[in-house]
C-alpha cells in the first residue's frame, strides 16, 4: 500500500506531478545545479578562501542584515497599509491601492536612481537629513531603504485578502464578551492573519536578498561597508572568475534556502495551530 | 432584567429599518422577534445589544437608560447566526474568552475559570470537545458552543440572532426544544430573532410580529395565531385562505354563503376580505341545510395524520386554490378522489372590511 499516491476524484495526478517536476527542473533545479557544478571546479580550500574572505563576509552581513531589517519593517508597515486599505473608506483609495503595486512594475534601476536622487546630500530628503548627521545614500542605510521600497507590495498583497475575509461578527462577538479593541486585535485578528503576514515577510525577505538593480545606485558600493553580495558576484564575473562567483552564489543559495525553509516550517506550524 | 424600548427609530440611508418601536420585555421572558427579511427585527436586536445605535429613542435596562452605554457595560450575551467562533482558539478557550479578557482586578483565578468553563461545556453537553477547534465541529455543536461562550460572562440578557438559521431541519428542531429547556432552567431574559413562524410559536413565551420596521402585533403564540390583529399577521403566521366578499349588518357574504359576523354589526354593505385557516373549512359531498360554496378537488396530499386538499372554486376571482385540512377519518368517510365535486363552508373566519388586496 502506498500512502504517497492517493486516489482522488480528480484525474491526472501522475501527469500533473510529472509536469510539475519537469517544470521545476527546467526552470529552477537545473540552472541551480549548474551553479554547484561550476563551483566544484574549485578545491575545498580555494572554495573556503573565496567564500569566507573578509570582504565577502562583510557583504553577507549587509545583504542578509539589511534584507531582514527591510522585511521586518515591511511586515509592520505593510500590515498597517493593508489594514487601512481594507478597513477604511477614503477618497482616492483606489489610487493608493494601485500605487502599492508600483514597486513590482518599476524597473529596479529606475527605483535606484530615484531613491539616490532623493536621499543624496543635495536631494529633497537628503538635504533635510544631512544637518541631523544622518547620511542615507551611499551607506548601509541606503541599502535598507531600497530593499524596503521593493519589498512593500509582498506584505500588503498577502495580508490584504486574509484581512478582508475576517468577519466583522468576530470582532462584535469579542466586544460583546467584554474585550477591548486592543485585546480583540491581539487575541483574534493578529493570530488569524499571522500566517499570511509570515508569508509576506518571507517573500519580501527573499526578494531583498536577490535584489541588485535598485541597490547598486544608492549603496555607493564601498568594500566592507556598503557592498552587497550580488554585486560581489557581478564583480567576480566581470573579472572572468566564474568559479569564484559561483562559490559565493552557492553560499548565498544555501543560507537563503535554510532561512526560507525555517520560515516555511514556522508558517506550517502556525497554520496548523490556527487551522 | 427587564427591558423597555421607547420610540426607537433607525434609518439606513433612505431605508427606514425601525419606525417608532415601543416594547416592554419582562424579566425572565423568552421573546421571539418574528418577521420577514427586511422587517427590522435584526436591527432591533442589534440596537438592544449596542452593536447599532438608533437615530432616536431609548433602550432601558431595569428602568435605567442604557442608550449611551458601551457594549461592554451592558452585560448582554449575543449569539450570532453564523456562530462567530474564534477559529484560532480551542473550544475551551472560546468559552473562556470572556473571562480571560476581564481587567486584572476582577479576573477570576485560572482554577475558577477552568471550573466555570467545564460546567458550561457540560451544560451544553459538549465537554468532550474541549480541546477541539471550531472547524472540527458540526453546525449544531458550534452553535451550542457559541451559546456557552455567551453565557460564560453571566449576562443579564441573552440575545440570539437567527440562532438556528444556518442549520438543517432536524438539528433546528432539536436545538429549539433544547433552548426552551435551557431557558426554563436559567430564567435569563432572552430575545431571539427568527423568520420561521413555527420556531417562534413553538419556543417563545411571547411573539413580536414585525413588518417594515413596525410592530404588527405582540402576544402569546396562541394569541397571535388564533387572533391575528391584521391581515399581515394572518398571512405571515401559517397557511390561510382568502375570500373576497361583503359584510352587512353582522352577516358576512362570500358568494351565496352567509356567515354570522356579530363583531361587524354596524357594517353597511362593505367590501371585506375573509381569512380562513385550512383546518377551519368544512368539506361535504352534498349541501346539508344552508348554502355552501361549490368546488372540485385538484390535489390530495394524504401523508401523515392530516390530509391536505387543494380545491378549485368556480367563481374565485384570483384563481388561487383553496387549502383545506381534514382528518384522516373524515377523508376516509368522504372517499374523495381527484376531480370530485365538494361543498365547502368556513367554520370560522376573520373579516377585515376594506382591506382589499
Amino acid at each position: 500500500m502506498s500512502t504517497f499516491k492517493q486516489h482522488s476524484v480528480l484525474p491526472g495526478f501522475n501527469l500533473a506531478l510529472g509536469f510539475t517536476i519537469l517544470y521545476l527542473s527546467l526552470i529552477v533545479l537545473i540552472p541551480l545545479s549548474a551553479v554547484f557544478i561550476r563551483t566544484a571546479e574549485l578545491t575545498w580550500s580555494e572554495f573556503w578562501a573565496t567564500a569566507t574572505s573578509p570582504r565577502v563576509l562583510a557583504s553577507y552581513r549587509l545583504t542578509f542584515g539589511a534584507s531582514f531589517a527591510a522585511a521586518l519593517t515591511n511586515a509592520v508597515f505593510g500590515l498597517l497599509v493593508a489594514w487601512v486599505l481594507v478597513r477604511y473608506h477614503f477618497p482616492g483609495k483606489r489610487i493608493v491601492d494601485a500605487l502599492i503595486d508600483l514597486p513590482f512594475a518599476l524597473p529596479t534601476a529606475v527605483a535606484g536612481i530615484a531613491l539616490t536622487a532623493l536621499y543624496a546630500g543635495n536631494g529633497w530628503i537628503g538635504q533635510l537629513l544631512e544637518p541631523l548627521g544622518i547620511k542615507v545614500a551611499f551607506t548601509p542605510i541606503g541599502v535598507y531603504v531600497a530593499l524596503t521600497f521593493i519589498g512593500l507590495p509582498f506584505v500588503v498583497r498577502t495580508v490584504q485578502p486574509v484581512l478582508e475575509d475576517i468577519e466583522t461578527e468576530l470582532e462584535e462577538a469579542a466586544a460583546m464578551l467584554g474585550a477591548s479593541q486592543l485585546q480583540t486585535f491581539l487575541r483574534i485578528i493578529f493570530p488569524t492573519i499571522f500566517p499570511a503576514l509570515l508569508t509576506g515577510f518571507a517573500l519580501a525577505f527573499a526578494r531583498a536578498i536577490g535584489e541588485y538593480g535598485s541597490v547598486i545606485f544608492i549603496a555607493g558600493n564601498m568594500p566592507m561597508i556598503s557592498e552587497i553580495t550580488p554585486l560581489l558576484i557581478i564583480t567576480k564575473l566581470e573579472q572572468y572568475d566564474f568559479a569564484g562567483a559561483t562559490a559565493i552564489a552557492v553560499v548565498m543559495l544555501t543560507i537563503s534556502f535554510i532561512l526560507l525553509l525555517i520560515i516555511n516550517l514556522l508558517q506550517w506550524w502556525s497554520r496548523r495551530r490556527n487551522a | 432584567m427587564s427591558i423597555e424600548i421607547r420610540h426607537l427609530s433607525k434609518q439606513f440611508g433612505t431605508f427606514a429599518a425601525l419606525r417608532d418601536i415601543n416594547l416592554k420585555i419582562h424579566s425572565g421572558e423568552l421573546l421571539a422577534l418574528l418577521g420577514p427579511s427586511g422587517s427590522g427585527k435584526t436591527t432591533l436586536l442589534r440596537v438592544i445589544a449596542g452593536l447599532e445605535t438608533a437615530d432616536s429613542g431609548q433602550v432601558l435596562f431595569n428602568n435605567e437608560d442604557a442608550t449611551s452605554q458601551h457594549i461592554r457595560d451592558r452585560q448582554v450575551g449575543f449569539v450570532f447566526q453564523h456562530y462567530a467562533l474564534f477559529r484560532n482558539m480551542t473550544i475551551f478557550e472560546n468559552v473562556a474568552f470572556g473571562l480571560r479578557v476581564r481587567p486584572r482586578q476582577n479576573r477570576l483565578k485560572d482554577q475558577e475559570i477552568h471550573e466555570r468553563v467545564t460546567n458550561l461545556l457540560k451544560l451544553v453537553q459538549l465537554d468532550w470537545l474541549a480541546n477541539r477547534y471550531p472547524h472540527q465541529l458540526s453546525g449544531g455543536q458550534r452553535q451550542r458552543i457559541a451559546l456557552a461562550r455567551a453565557l460564560a460572562v453571566e449576562p443579564k440578557v441573552l440575545l440570539l440572532d437567527e440562532p438556528f438559521g444556518a442549520l438543517d431541519a432536524k438539528v433546528r428542531k432539536e436545538l429549539r426544544t433544547w433552548l426552551r429547556r435551557l431557558h426554563d432552567d436559567m430564567h435569563i431574559t432572552s430575545i431571539f430573532v427568527t423568520h420561521d413562524q413555527e420556531e417562534a410559536l413553538e419556543v417563545s413565551d411571547r411573539v413580536v410580529v414585525m413588518n417594515e420596521g413596525r410592530i404588527e402585533q405582540v402576544g402569546t403564540p396562541d394569541e397571535v395565531y388564533e387572533r391575528p390583529a391584521n391581515p399581515f399577521v394572518y398571512e405571515f403566521l401559517g397557511h390561510v385562505n382568502l375570500f373576497h366578499g361583503r359584510v352587512h349588518q353582522g352577516r358576512a357574504w362570500i358568494g351565496d354563503v352567509a356567515i354570522d359576523a356579530p363583531e361587524h354589526a354596524e357594517a353597511e354593505n362593505l367590501a371585506a376580505v375573509a381569512y380562513v385557516r385550512p383546518h377551519d373549512i368544512e368539506v361535504d359531498r352534498a349541501i346539508n341545510g344552508e348554502s355552501a360554496l361549490s368546488a372540485h378537488v385538484v390535489h390530495i396530499l394524504s401523508v401523515g395524520p392530516v390530509v391536505r386538499l387543494e380545491l378549485a372554486h368556480q367563481d374565485n376571482q384570483n384563481k388561487s386554490l383553496i387549502q383545506v385540512e381534514i382528518s384522516k377519518e373524515r377523508f376516509r368517510d368522504l372517499q374523495l378522489v381527484k376531480g370530485d365535486q365538494v361543498f365547502i363552508k368556513p367554520r370560522r373566519l376573520d373579516l377585515f372590511p376594506h382591506q382589499l388586496h
